[in-house]
């Protein structure tokens, strides 16, 4: 598992207004990218045209490639449900199915695929709420709603059901910003373990977060207000910290902006 | 700026109660008041129902529950509502099996596949449908539905005649019967069933389908994950606000359907009756015995749609944990 993203020239619109242009990045697999940025610059509509999330908005388009190791997501013959079979996502406010039991959350992508057999689901929901570190407190109420669960206990609910179908990236929007301080901790271990398997870009507004967390930080920033914003730099995390190459960044980091 | 706090007044927590909590108290008094109103309408309904019921089916001479004649005024009063009942349940039945597949397929057609431009104006054409009064819905159906029908009646005849329930066994008739009735009511209870769908529909949080098409969900899978669970009690409670449209639809099914006092369990004979119906035809020249056997038919009407109401709420308490309202 876990594949390198590639992206070469990437623009993406709303309708006519470009959110973000002209980006480029590698991302190595089994590592964990972290990207940074002011309020609107673009980084969660760029982490979204990874899994071509972004074009289920009315309106909303792509230009530019992005290939997964040798396959250009945006090509001609890929069909986006399968993109997004290859490339999970959490989201920033958990959102299992309130309709579903726990078990089913999980299992809800294998379903999905065609997976029907009841030992199988059993045993891939086991493993992947044990890789998500919620086996040991859901195991004795699987069947009960996953809308049950603390927030902290739902966003992992949500990563359980994202791993469960095996993807090549896991993508994370802000997993932790409606989390407190203790669940917070928990996800920020948990990225840690599931990057041995998975190639992990995770967006965040919490920059201790991202130094922790993350081998490699991209910092997003936009012109001014109604321009597209662009990726200014990437870099290891520990340089981007200690030593950025742009001003910009520096500026952003230290708090004088943003 | 009104007016300003009295300076004694500033920086303290009791404020004077007469003043300040007056508009609570109204409010508390209006909509209790509109509470107890509503119980004490239903009371009254219930109570006058029953009373004059009691007089005419103390004085029944045959079963009330299993007769099938209505001749309250007859020297011996004869009268039951087992034609009424049936045939009160089977157009219903009918009008459901036809009209709430097609509403949500409206409904979701309105909130999740149409581009926005269309998806507005058709969603006011079916609230327009809404608006349409029965008796236009009786003249059209007596008038156009009806002749139309014989086609599809002798199809389902010849090809759907061996479950019994579509057979056919009288020739040649108009097709004035249950099945016609229940299409017409189908027709009638579609626009209520799919507004309320589709505002449920549309009420789903976006946050729940991005997660099914996260997952790799095609549309439809997604609206199988996500939508459709989350507007099930929606769909419930829309589909009880349509049969209770069925069950009690009066002019357009007296106008439509040819009365009998023969209970047939084909439902695409000539014949049969429903609750509404028989009142509508009945009341002006009965006389007032045959009114309060009337009353009593009306209060198995009203028995039967509390039964099927309470049933739906049961339907949707017993999985209130999973409604999604605390997601």
């Amino acid at each position: 598992m876990a594949k390198r993203i590639d992206v070469s020239g990437l623009s993406a619109y709303y309708g006519s207004t470009k959110a973000i242009e002209d980006i480029s990045m590698t991302v190595e697999p089994r590592s964990v990218t972290a990207f940074i940025g002011p309020s609107g610059c673009g980084k969660s509509t760029f982490l979204r045209t990874l899994n071509r999330m972004h074009e289920v908005i009315p309106g909303a388009r792509v230009e530019g490639k992005v290939m997964l190791d040798d396959e250009n997501l945006y090509g001609s013959a890929v069909d986006p449900v399968a993109v997004r079979r290859t490339v999970g996502m959490v989201f920033q406010r958990p959102n299992p199915f309130p309709t579903m039991s726990i078990f089913d959350n999980v299992a809800a992508g294998l379903r999905l695929a065609g997976v029907k057999k009841k030992s199988v689901l059993e045993g891939v929901v086991e493993k992947s709420l044990k890789g998500a570190n919620l086996w040991n407190e859901v195991k004795d109420r699987l069947n009960k709603p996953g809308a049950g669960l603390s927030g902290g206990q739902q966003q992992r609910l949500c990563i359980a059901r994202a791993i469960a179908v095996e993807p090549q990236v896991l993508l994370m929007d802000e997993p932790c910003s409606a989390l407190d301080p203790i669940s917070t901790l928990a996800i920020e271990d948990l990225i840690g373990e599931l990057k041995s398997q998975f190639t992990i870009v995770i967006v965040t507004h919490n920059m201790q977060q991202a130094a922790r967390v993350s081998d490699r930080t991209a910092f997003f920033n936009l012109a001014g207000v109604g321009q597209p914003g662009k990726l200014v730099e990437l870099d290891d995390t520990q340089r981007i910290f200690s030593n950025p190459s742009v001003q910009a960044t520096e500026d952003y980091i230290s708090g004088r902006f943003g | 700026m009104t007016s300003s706090p009295p300076a004694e007044s500033e920086g303290r927590v009791r404020r004077s109660r007469s003043d300040s909590r007056r508009g609570d108290s109204i409010f508390f008094n209006l909509s209790r008041g509109s509470g107890i109103l509503l119980l004490v309408i239903m009371a009254a309904i219930a109570g006058f129902l029953a009373y004059r019921s009691w007089l005419a089916i103390s004085k029944d001479q045959a079963n009330f529950l299993t007769t099938f004649e209505w001749t309250p005024d007859a020297a011996k009063p004869v009268f039951g509502i087992a034609v009424l009942a049936f045939g009160t349940v089977v157009s219903a039945v009918i009008a459901m099996a036809i009209a709430v597949p097609v509403a949500i397929g409206i409904a979701l057609f309105i909130s999740h596949y149409a581009p926005r431009r269309i998806a507005q104006p058709f969603a006011y054409l079916v609230d327009l449908l809404a608006a349409v009064p029965s008796i236009v819905y009786g003249l059209w159906g007596a008038l156009f539905l009806v002749p139309h029908m014989a086609g599809l009646t002798a199809w389902m005849d010849q090809y759907l005649g061996w479950t019994f329930v579509f057979k056919q066994t009288q020739l040649g008739v108009t097709p004035r019967n249950l099945f016609t009735v229940g299409v017409l009511l189908a027709i009638m209870i579609l626009p209520i069933i799919t507004a309320v769908t589709r505002e449920v529909f549309r009420q789903v949080p976006r946050a729940h389908e991005e997660a099914a098409l996260a997952l790799g969900a095609t549309r439809w899978e997604m609206i199988r994950t996500a939508v459709l669970p989350f507007g099930r009690p929606g769909i419930i409670s829309a589909s009880m606000l349509g049969l209770g449209r069925a069950l009690g639809e009066t002019i357009a099914v007296a106008t439509v359907l040819s009365t009998s006092s023969v209970l047939s369990l084909h439902v695409l004979d000539l014949g049969g009756g429903t609750f509404a119906q028989n009142i509508a035809l009945k009341f002006g020249e009965a006389m007032p015995f045959g009114r309060d056997a009337l009353m009593a038919s009306g209060l198995v009407l009203f028995v039967i749609t509390l039964l099927v109401n309470g049933a739906a709420r049961l339907i949707i308490a017993r999985r209130k944990e999973y409604s999604g309202a605390n997601a």
